[in-house]
């Protein structure tokens, strides 16, 4: 609740700037989002070897999915540390869900 | 504010308004309770139907169709629609007091939370009027549930997914409440058990409602809408169904035992007269449990041939949560050793407790051996295994919890004596109904069958077990009674009447709607007794009298589940005919209307104000 | 804090999306939603993965998918992301005409995914008479695919209805949290779709 008391105008300035480098910052995310989604379609319509592609894809989209979650929804600022802790118990139990319906289900 | 409330008797209609549109967490933990110990009743009666069906060999008390139908809804009816919402009850009334705060984060979505479980439980049921309720079992495994004729199992679908959303959003509820709304000074540490144990339940039903929801949502398409999930002829495959369920249903029982746990640590450590031994092994080994609890859901699928390596991998790490179990059973054993021991209603469930989940928990590491399980698979040991286990830990500490904290919820306690009748009745009956089913099982009497034969040697021990059956019953009427008697009769208690130990006895039985007048300043575990051994009478408070602000109540929870709920009816129906589908059209429009009235609609609350607090005070 | 504070703040503070109570619950309540969402879509990402070689004779995702169409989808969806940033960044200096407009552009871009969706799922029905009946893998396909549309519906209306709804009064401390949990929502279902044209659609043409 410290927030609420008005803010000084120079610590205001210096918020505002701080906040306008980190929009730049968020525009250079972008940018790899998009890169990194082209590399992982021309690899595919360039029919490289599964084996290798598949994986590449996966973590392509792993780390974008990173950038989305800790750029773009600021998961990298303080205050966060409940969210990422609940957001990871649900990719823990996400990842024993997929791997088990497409491991174990037809064996 | 709260003067006009109190004392004053209020017609019949308005009451009923005000439990309709509340958003008070102690009323909604009243209504759970109520709604809840009705589905008990229910669910009650019809394992009381399967017990006299099964008293004798060839018996013809009840067809087999009828009887496919009881065991299901007895199932699911009991897990779903008793011990849940009877968790919540206590969650609600308990938790937000004990971390001593003003009420719970989401008010208006507790509200919706009870009448989406209540508007589904009443979906659930009602397929016993329409020609047939849900008889694949409360597993409802495929091909059996999407090829069983008629409505039942539709109703099943629909009426689990509008309570399970009900239920999420109650553990979304909780977890912002603890997280967030603690009193000044209680640490995560500092958190009483039970406290600890709602926010690990609140966590798993986060993480596995969503399985079951889509696994409803496949096994709706599936009957509604001919898609092919588990239909081997499109390709499909029944066990992924399988799979859904049970990453949502094992959790599921921790999600039930684990706030039993935070019970009986609680009334275990207030009536030894000791703080809880092990505190912080007791948190770990809950959490811990939780964890787990995500990993071992195969160990119901045992059977189904998923190969020698992953039967292995389930078995070891369930075997493995028989560690943080006993963590928490010898930790409840050195609190009361040396103790200063009252023996009460609370505590002889509590001490009952122990040796029964003792035994569920020895049973659960016998099927837990894949190998072995292939033997007691779907056999009485099992439906032995998992009563003792849900009953003995859960529906003990439900009884517990009723007895325990019935004077801080309605400000009078239970007649003593009569809580002592229900329990040794309810506790023999217990387990001359199922110690007996171990034998019947490994004997080889298979679960879910509507008679057995006669001179198979299982006549005797049948009997035996419809017998314990009715004592238990008996021992639910009794506590029934006693509730009537306390009621009319019974004295008013203070606000600390068992000389407690935790931030909810600081304050009046029942607490006026604000619960708070000020917010406690907590200086330790148990901080409560801290005050009193250092003869202060009540807490320090954290504030000064300032105003309070309280949420507004709303009818819109209800609107928005009975649009659900008329959307469930058109969903089912279409399958007939499409002029049905109106109806979904007009229930979702119901439930879509509400929910975009609530969200353009401001609603900030009122306060009460500084002036009135202090002048209730002088009263 | 009263009445009056919160819907006509003196100051806006810096993250006006946490300065209440209120806020700070909506804020970590969502995300723990998140959390759960993450279970409901692995969920029928495993039964998509389960069943996407179950064709019953019918149409393969080989046959089916093309990745012109995606790759565009792909385009719309991780730009409206970026926009909803934007807005939120407009929305932190309290410049809510700025903030709209970003919205406003979230949302066309939103409605340009659904549409090409909405034009997709047309496509197979009636040139492959492919749909939820015709092979387990349709209805895993339609229903993972269906259930990120109607996630993507869900916002879009909901971001609407929000600037609709404040539209005159702009911002405070009342409405921040509900315009930042919507954009929280916006980019989850962009990081569903990520997964989405990785699992099904690159993996599918492969």
């Amino acid at each position: 609740m410290a927030e609420k008391t008005s803010l000084h105008p120079a610590q205001l300035d210096y918020e505002k700037q701080k906040r306008k480098e980190e929009m730049k910052q968020q525009v250079i995310t972008f940018a790899l989002m998009i890169i990194f989604t082209i590399i992982a379609f021309s690899m595919v319509i360039a029919e490289l070897n599964k084996l290798f592609v598949i994986p590449v894809i996966f973590v392509l989209a792993a780390v974008q999915v990173g950038f989305q979650l800790y750029y773009f929804m600021h998961m990298s600022h303080k205050g966060h540390e409940m969210p990422a802790f609940m957001l990871y118990g649900g990719v823990f139990a996400a990842f024993l869900t997929i791997l088990a319906l497409a491991a174990l289900v037809w064996w | 504010m709260s003067t006009m409330v109190a004392n004053n008797k209020r017609s019949f209609g308005s009451t009923l308004w005000d439990y309709l549109t509340t958003v008070d967490h102690k009323k909604i933990a009243i209504l759970y309770l109520v709604a809840g110990g009705f589905f008990f009743i229910i669910g009650g009666l019809e394992a009381l139907a399967i017990r006299w069906q099964l008293v004798k060999p060839m018996n013809d008390f009840v067809s087999a169709g009828l009887y496919n139908e009881l065991i299901t809804m007895h199932g699911t009816t009991m897990i779903f629609l008793a011990a849940m919402p009877l968790i919540f009850a206590f969650m609600n009334a308990v938790v937000p007091l004990q971390i001593g705060a003003r009420d719970v984060a989401f008010p208006f979505l507790n509200s919706l939370g009870f009448w989406l479980f209540l508007f589904g439980g009443i979906m659930l049921n009602v397929g016993w009027i329409t020609g047939g309720a849900a008889d694949a079992g409360w597993t409802a495994y495929a091909p059996l549930s999407t090829t069983s004729p008629g409505e039942g199992v539709d109703y099943y679908v629909l009426g689990l997914q509008i309570s399970g959303a009900g239920t999420l959003i109650g553990g979304i509820n909780f977890l912002v409440t603890i997280v967030n709304m603690r009193a000044p000074g209680m640490t995560y540490m500092r958190m009483p058990l039970f406290t600890w144990t709602a926010f690990v339940a609140s966590a798993l039903i986060l993480f596995a409602f969503p399985a079951l929801t889509v696994g409803l949502f496949l096994m709706m398409f599936d009957r509604l809408f001919g898609s092919g999930f588990f239909d081997p002829n499109m390709g499909g495959n029944s066990v992924i169904w399988q799979h859904l369920f049970w990453i949502f249903g094992h959790p599921e029982v921790y999600i039930l035992a684990l706030p039993a746990f935070g019970i009986f640590s609680e009334i275990i450590s207030t009536f030894s007269r000791k703080r809880l031994f092990g505190y912080s092994a007791m948190v770990f080994a809950t959490v811990l449990i939780g964890f787990l609890g995500f990993m071992v859901w195969a160990h119901h699928m045992f059977t189904v041939g998923m190969g020698p390596a992953a039967n292995s991998i389930f078995a070891v790490a369930t075997m493995a949560i028989a560690i943080p179990t006993g963590i928490k059973i010898f930790n409840w054993l050195f609190t009361l050793w040396g103790g200063n021991i009252q023996i009460n209603t609370p505590m002889l469930w509590s001490l009952g407790f122990i040796p029964t989940f003792t035994l569920g928990g020895m049973t659960g590491v016998m099927v837990a051996a894949a190998s072995a399980d292939y033997q007691f698979h779907d056999s009485y040991f099992v439906v032995a295994h998992f009563h003792y286990v849900i009953v003995g830990g859960v529906v003990f500490a439900l009884f517990a919890a009723t007895h325990y904290w019935w004077p801080k919820m309605f400000g009078k306690i239970l007649n003593d004596t009569l809580g002592k009748v229900t329990f040794w009745l309810f506790f023999i009956g217990f387990h001359l109904t199922f110690f007996i089913q171990h034998f019947l099982g490994l004997m080889g009497m298979p679960r879910r069958y509507w008679v057995f034969l006669e001179d198979q040697g299982l006549d005797l021990g049948n009997a035996i077990s419809t017998t314990g059956a009715f004592l238990m019953g008996l021992g639910t009427i009794v506590l029934l009674y006693n509730i009537v008697v306390t009621s009319v009769k019974g004295e008013k208690v203070g606000s600390d009447p068992w000389d407690a130990r935790t931030l909810e006895w600081a304050i009046p039985s029942p607490p006026p709607f604000y619960n708070f007048k000020q917010l406690p300043l907590v200086r330790g575990l148990d901080p409560l007794w801290i005050e009193k051994t250092e003869g202060r009478k009540g807490m320090t408070p954290a504030e000064p009298i300032s105003d309070i602000h309280m949420p507004n109540n709303s009818f819109l929870p209800f609107v928005m589940s009975l649009g659900f709920f008329i959307a469930g009816f058109g969903f089912i129906y279409q399958k007939y005919d499409l002029v049905w589908l109106s109806l979904v059209f007009i229930g979702m429009g119901i439930a879509l209307g509400a929910m975009l009235m609530r969200s353009v609609k401001d609603d900030l609350g009122y306060h009460i104000h500084k002036e009135d607090l202090v002048k209730e005070a002088k009263e | 804090m009263s009445e009056h504070d919160v819907l006509n703040p003196k100051q806006m503070p810096l993250n006006p999306e946490k300065a209440t109570l209120e806020g700070k619950n909506k804020f970590i309540g969502f995300w723990f939603f998140l959390g759960g969402e993450t279970v409901l879509f692995a969920s029928l990402f495993g039964t998509y993965l389960a069943l996407n070689g179950s064709t019953n004779g019918g149409s393969s995702s080989q046959e089916l998918f093309g990745l012109e169409l995606v790759f565009i989808m792909t385009m719309l969806l991780l730009t409206s992301s970026l926009t909803s940033v934007y807005a939120m960044y407009h929305m932190k200096n309290n410049e809510f005409k700025k903030m709209q407009i970003w919205l406003g552009i979230t949302v066309a871009l939103g409605i340009g995914f659904l549409c090409f969706e909405i034009y997709e799922f047309y496509h197979y029905i009636h040139h492959y008479e492919f749909t939820m009946r015709s092979s387990a893998f349709g209805s895993a396909f339609y229903t993972l695919v269906g259930f990120h549309g109607g996630h993507v519906v869900f916002g879009l209306s909901w971001i609407i209805a929000l600037m609709i709804r404040n539209a005159k009064r702009g911002l405070n401390l009342y409405n921040a949290p509900k315009f930042y949990i919507a954009s929280l929502y916006w980019h989850f279902i962009d990081v569903v779709w990520v997964f989405i044209f990785t699992v099904v659609y690159l993996m599918g043409v492969l």
